[in-house]
């Protein structure tokens, strides 16, 4: 992402933030973003609030599963576990 | 390990798996075929194929990454449209936080606060989880698909954009994309808790 990264502000910041985490940005883009952070609270905050999303992305189980479809790819397995082709 | 229970015949240590990944096959698999039922079909499909195949699994990637690898091959075969045909301009989804929340000079006039505090006041994880998964889940594709991969499933940029069809860069631009509306949904939430 091409950005003029001269005294980035918080708009132009946050569009970096995936490239930032993903740590693609240039090294010019990077230190242009990282000396924003140290001035800007609410951009630190952005960031934080992404990384707390991922963290929550993240997390996922049988409870998120319909336990009827469940049921049937069990039933599925019973079946066809002892048939290998 | 999962796998050596899964040669074994573990019927437990296949619903965990399942548990797992199967609502992110069908999601996965929904950027290929036209219609939730069709996903659910494919998902199903490659299921099976697991079961039958396993004992052929060679280790050389990880299980996660040989089952969206065996999904996406069926949910490209199933594909309803050529999908080569349908262009990706990710940069057509508008700004990762509208113009609203800045001044003139881009900055921020209602500065975002981090989650945890006000999720600790108001809420407890249960419906930020619930939240968050359903943000993803009401993504359009191909954001959908790479929210998936990527963040819930935890796969690499590299492993997903192999797996879609997509660069690395188009692979990011789209995930900051759909990052950017699960963080809204979330900030939504919180907002609306702490009133």
């Amino acid at each position: 992402m091409s950005v003029f990264t001269k005294d980035l502000v918080c708009q132009q910041a946050v569009e970096l933030v995936t490239d930032y985490l993903e740590d693609v940005l240039s090294r010019r883009e990077r230190r242009a973003f990282e000396s924003h952070l140290e001035a800007c609270d609410g951009c630190v905050a952005f960031v934080e609030q992404v990384r707390e999303v991922l963290v929550v992305s993240g997390t996922v189980g049988p409870e998120d599963l319909d336990p009827a479809t469940l049921d049937g790819l069990v039933a599925l397995y019973r079946e066809h576990r002892d048939d290998p082709t | 390990m999962l796998l050596e229970k899964l040669l074994a015949g573990d019927e437990d240590a296949f619903r965990e798996l399942v548990g797992r990944y199967h609502t992110s096959l069908v999601r996965v698999a929904r950027y290929h075929v036209d219609s939730d039922a069709a996903a659910e079909d494919v998902a199903q499909d490659t299921w099976l194929a697991v079961v039958r195949g396993v004992h052929r699994f060679e280790g050389r990637s990880s299980l996660k990454t040989w089952l969206f690898k065996i999904l996406v091959n069926r949910a490209r075969t199933a594909g309803d449209r050529d999908r080569k045909q349908v262009p990706i301009d990710p940069t057509l989804a508008g700004p990762t936080v509208a113009a609203s929340r800045f001044d003139a000079k881009g900055a921020w006039t209602d500065p975002p606060t981090p989650f945890t505090e006000l999720v600790e006041q108001h809420l407890d994880d249960a419906p930020v989880a619930a939240a968050v998964h359903a943000a993803i889940r009401d993504l359009p594709e191909p954001q959908q698909a790479v929210v998936t991969l990527r963040d819930v499933q935890g796969l690499s940029t590299y492993e997903v954009s192999a797996l879609l069809g997509l660069t690395e860069g188009n692979v990011r631009v789209i995930l900051h994309r759909g990052r950017a509306k699960v963080r809204e949904a979330l900030e939504g939430l919180v907002r609306g808790g702490r009133r």
